[in-house]
């Protein structure tokens, strides 16, 4: 072997490393980008009024309160779906089914609900609570469906954080005479507790910034009011977005306050993962089996 | 010759299967009350798995099938009436490793108690400090029993797990290696509290540690490939083995 090539052998590993960079560089600008854009453009028109008021004046001035809490009703009613239904599943899979063909069944078609697309979820949606089951555009219709969206998330961040209970917590609790549900009830589940909710936490992120399935199922264009039923009809964050950037009339008025409102729905969705993140952190760090 | 004293747990005939492959072979052997028998022999020989048989942890295994009669108190633990919860109930087990809930002293100790409906503040702190005591922990713990278990050493925590088993008041206490995870002072511990429990239990413990079965045991069953080949009183069985396969593994030459 002559030095040469070993000289081009650290060449090409140089190389290569160059490319694994750069790959990096563009992942991290384009996120910094993105941030960076929307605080530049958004950062203007973010004020208290902003967010405490309504819009007013065709929506060239005022704020996006009513926006703000739809999305917190719309987000909260989501996970009071999905939540319940999720861990139920995931119980059932995880703890109760023995492995067979049915479970594989099931887990690829929890697999397959993941993938399916969002606006899918929204007609899915509109054809189900708001048209069948009478519901109309309401929080209610809008927050089952994005529920159903979020459902998959919600069992696989359960699932895992059953499967981490270790199996020794089971057996000591049967060995001490309790029935399955005893032991999962007080022993799995609070065991699994912080799991669970951090992988929820992650799921509402993702409800709070879907426009397409709220858009025919929960989301008006304006109100002045905030809901007063769960059958109201509600403002929302990306619909409010959506509604700005393709249908505004008075476009330069308009698109700081559109800018400003992506920055809000930002900054919710980062803050609620950042929630996820820390809570994950602490309850780790003070258990350890 | 005097007569035997009435087993606790007469087992009889017994074949268990791991779905298609035999793990247990033809057993047949009684328990004595208020002693403490110990089942040795190299690993895989089916000590554990007999274990478990008798409280009837095994049936949590998918696929696992059982021939013949476990009679404990008269009754066939295998018998079609005979719900394997009630069974746990009264025969408790110690695991191999230390195996706490993420829970306080306090609290894993009436966890079993608070099942079967125990509410009563008063009577859960007197059976929560008895428990302990017989489980020779209560003055490293007395003033701790609210912070979390987890927080114990290795040698505490088994022996809050034995708290754990006693304060069911089982009549039959199962022990699985319960110092194998263990370091020599823990170990000397536990095997002190053995055989303290034994005046009021009976005391069934596998272990790999032939000088462990020689310590704390009255009675000996030793298993191989599935089979128990010998049982007798512990000072036969280490001194005067009737098996040649006995006298091969208590001096060492496999296992």
């Amino acid at each position: 072997m002559s030095w040469h090539s070993l000289s081009a052998r650290k060449l090409r590993e140089a190389l290569a490393f160059m490319v694994f960079r750069l790959a990096m560089l563009v992942v991290l600008l384009s996120l910094g980008g993105i941030l960076l854009f929307v605080l530049i453009h958004g950062l203007g028109s973010l004020s208290w009024e902003f967010i405490s008021q309504p819009p007013r004046n065709s929506m060239t001035e005022g704020g996006i309160f009513p926006a703000i809490m739809g999305t917190i009703y719309l987000t909260l009613g989501a996970i009071l779906v999905a939540l319940p239904l999720g861990v139920a599943a995931s119980i059932y899979l995880s703890e109760y089914a023995s492995d067979g063909r049915i479970l594989k069944v099931v887990r690829l078609g929890i697999q397959n609900l993941a993938g399916v697309p969002s606006v899918v979820f929204g007609l899915f949606g509109l054809g189900l609570f708001v048209v069948f089951f009478g519901m109309g555009v309401s929080i209610l219709a809008g927050s089952l469906t994005l529920g159903l969206l979020i459902l998959p998330t919600v069992i696989g961040a359960s699932e895992e954080a059953l499967r981490q209970v270790p199996s020794t917590f089971r057996e000591a609790s049967l060995a001490l005479g309790a029935t399955r549900w005893q032991t999962i009830r007080k022993v799995v589940l609070p065991a699994a507790l912080p799991g669970i909710l951090t992988g929820s936490i992650l799921g509402i992120g993702r409800a709070a910034g879907e426009t397409a399935p709220i858009m025919f199922t929960a989301a008006t264009f304006y109100t002045l009011y905030l809901p007063d039923s769960i059958f109201s009809q509600v403002m929302a964050l990306p619909y409010h977005i959506y509604v700005l950037a393709t249908a505004g009339t008075h476009i330069a008025q308009t698109r700081p306050l559109q800018y400003g409102t992506v920055l809000v729905l930002i900054c919710l969705v980062l803050g609620l993962s950042l929630v996820a993140i820390i809570t994950r952190t602490r309850m780790r760090r003070t258990k350890k089996w | 010759m005097v007569d035997a004293p009435e087993p606790i747990i007469s087992v009889e005939d017994l074949n268990f299967y791991y779905s298609e492959s035999q793990a247990l072979t033809n057993i047949n052997l009684k328990i004595v009350r208020s002693q403490v028998t110990a089942l040795i022999g190299p690993s895989g020989c089916g000590k554990s798995t007999f274990l478990r048989l008798l409280n009837r942890m095994n049936d949590l295994i998918p696929g696992t099938r059982v021939e013949g009669r476990v009679i404990f108190e008269g009754v066939n633990l295998y018998g079609p009436e005979v719900d394997p919860v009630q069974v746990r109930r009264r025969i408790g087990m110690v695991f191999q490793k230390p195996n706490p809930f993420p829970k306080s002293i306090y609290n894993n100790v009436a966890y079993g108690p608070r099942l079967h409906g125990l509410r009563d503040r008063a009577k859960l702190d007197e059976l929560v400090e008895r428990s302990l005591k017989a489980a020779a922990i209560w003055e490293e713990v007395k003033d701790i029993l609210h912070q979390s278990a987890l927080g114990l050493s290795g040698g505490q925590q088994q022996r809050l797990c034995i708290a754990r088993a006693v304060a069911m008041e089982p009549e039959v206490l199962l022990m699985d290696e319960p110092t194998s995870a263990l370091d020599p002072i823990a170990t000397a511990r536990i095997e002190e509290l053995v055989k303290e429990l034994k005046r009021n239990y009976t005391v069934i413990i596998v272990t790999h540690n032939m000088q462990q079965a020689a310590r704390v045991s009255d009675e000996t069953a030793f298993f191989y490939m599935g089979r128990l080949v010998e049982m007798g009183p512990t000072e036969e069985i280490f001194t005067r083995p009737r098996k040649e396969q006995t006298e091969h593994y208590i001096t060492g030459r496999f296992g």
